[in-house]
């Protein structure tokens, strides 16, 4: 009979700890009635669910939890963190961990969503308001999405939206800086 | 009446026409909206995403500013509100106590919304009612950020708001009653993923008109350029023709007080609203 070979499983006893330190997320709370996953907007996209993410946690799967798509797809919309019957914040807990795979250097699996967040924040960055025509521009570069637009020829729909904006006034030419820049510079440092 | 105003920087862009209506129907009801000085951007979804001490500090800072002052603070767009509501949080708990603002929570943040239907200004409102909207059968959909979580937001009933159901009551139009108030319509990912903004979105359409609405109307400039830009597209991937204006709630309150400027708002909407609203003999040219 052939043997099976089970590699062990790496846990990291102290992750769940470390996912709490930046925020009251009390996700040790956790006892998976799966309330979160029932009333989540975005599971279609996700490739682990949300009660599946504060468990891994729990198991200090720290590699798996970190490398997943479903903390990027997230919407942010709170329904889980509402309705959770033990007050665990799981929308905060895909935001602690979206910043910590950052810090650890993990390739983003949603790389575009990654780009649109630092393109944001390097936005507001140099003038203390966003400006929506840069952002996108500045986005479309970072993310790449400009060239692949520009060769299978969607770049034509950007285009146009942004005339029919313009058209409308709801697009103007320049942007406002605040008085205060600096500040905004120190807090984004 | 005079409250300090956090526009935010989308209604100094894409969602003028929010930005003007507010402006016009708050002037008309003697509101003064006092503008933040030299308010800064709250961060958005992106400063929660990555910077969570960021994500504090910057819309911190305003309720720095705004405690300057002695009034309420409003803002209309519900991402900046739940920002602000979360900086207030976490700057009152003192949470790691290394923000590098305090502040003393002395200023109540309204939602917009939720600050025209207290009933001090409905009955404004009410009074200044000229052009009553009957014929509008329309969904209020709230989206998520006036109300989640409602330990941030202080919202009295976060399954099922209520404030611009009060309000188009008043106006003679009639709200109709849904389960899809506050779900998501993707916000930003419509940038990075549209797919997924397109499914949650047609969604909404195909819930609206099953309940017979013949508008949306909304408080958040987000919800209102999901719903409202991509709806042609939206459509035809699902199949069916939507047709659905996606309308302010400010919009609509001008529009019961004839103020004279709410068709150039509506006119810089995508889905044409005043065709709709001409049939029912709500625009000026009806006016006697």
């Amino acid at each position: 009979m052939e043997s099976i070979q089970q590699s062990p499983v790496e846990i990291d006893p102290g992750f769940s700890n470390l996912v709490q330190t930046s925020a009251s997320l009390n996700v040790n709370a956790c006892f998976q009635c799966r309330k979160c996953t029932n009333g989540c907007p975005v599971t279609f996209v996700m490739d682990i669910y949300p009660d599946q993410v504060i468990r891994l946690v729990l198991l200090g799967q720290k590699e798996q939890v970190l490398r997943c798509s479903t903390i990027w797809v997230c919407s942010a919309c709170e329904t889980c963190t509402t309705r959770c019957p033990n007050e665990v914040d799981i929308a905060g807990t895909m935001d602690a961990l979206k910043e910590m795979a950052v810090k650890e250097g993990i390739q983003i699996p949603q790389p575009k969503t990654y780009a649109f967040h630092k393109a944001f924040l390097q936005d507001i960055k140099k003038r203390g308001r966003m400006f929506e025509g840069r952002l996108m521009q500045s986005y479309l570069l970072k993310s790449g999405e400009l060239f692949r637009k520009l060769a299978d020829g969607s770049i034509k729909e950007e285009i146009n939206l942004g005339l029919k904006m313009f058209k409308k006034g709801r697009l103007p030419l320049l942007p406002k800086g605040i008085k205060g820049k600096k500040e905004i510079k120190e807090i984004l440092r | 009446m005079k409250v300090s105003y956090y526009p935010g920087c989308s209604l100094e862009a894409s969602a003028r026409d929010y930005q003007e209506s507010i402006e016009g129907v708050c002037k008309r009801l003697g509101i003064e909206l006092v503008e933040l000085e030299d308010w800064n951007c709250c961060g958005a979804t992106a400063a929660h995403s990555l910077n969570h001490r960021a994500s504090v500090e910057l819309p911190g800072r305003n309720l720095v500013i705004a405690e300057k002052g002695e009034t309420d603070l409003v803002a209309p767009c519900p991402l900046c509100f739940n920002r602000l509501k979360a900086a207030e949080k976490a700057l009152l708990n003192g949470e790691n106590g290394d923000y590098r603002y305090t502040i003393e929570g002395k200023v109540k943040i309204w939602d917009l919304a939720d600050f025209m239907a207290q009933e001090k200004v409905l009955g404004l409102i009410e009074s200044k009612v000229t052009n009553l909207l009957e014929g509008i059968r329309a969904v209020c959909y709230y989206g998520c950020m006036s109300s989640r979580p409602p330990k941030v937001t202080g919202a009295e009933n976060c399954e099922n708001p209520m404030s611009m159901d009060k309000i188009l009551t008043r106006l003679g139009a009639e709200p109709i009653d849904w389960a899809y108030k506050t779900d998501c319509c993707g916000a930003s990912h419509v940038v990075d993923r549209p797919d997924m903004v397109f499914k949650m979105v047609g969604k909404l359409y195909q819930r609206a008109l099953e309940v017979g609405a013949n508008c949306i109307v909304v408080s958040c400039q987000m919800c209102q350029a999901n719903l409202d830009i991509y709806q042609e597209k939206i459509g035809a991937e699902l199949g069916v023709t939507v047709d659905l204006p996606i309308i302010y709630f400010t919009e609509l309150i001008g529009l019961a007080m004839k103020e004279r400027e709410v068709e150039k708002w509506l006119s810089r909407h995508f889905v044409d609203p005043l065709t709709f609203l001409g049939e029912q003999d709500l625009l000026a040219r009806s006016w006697v």
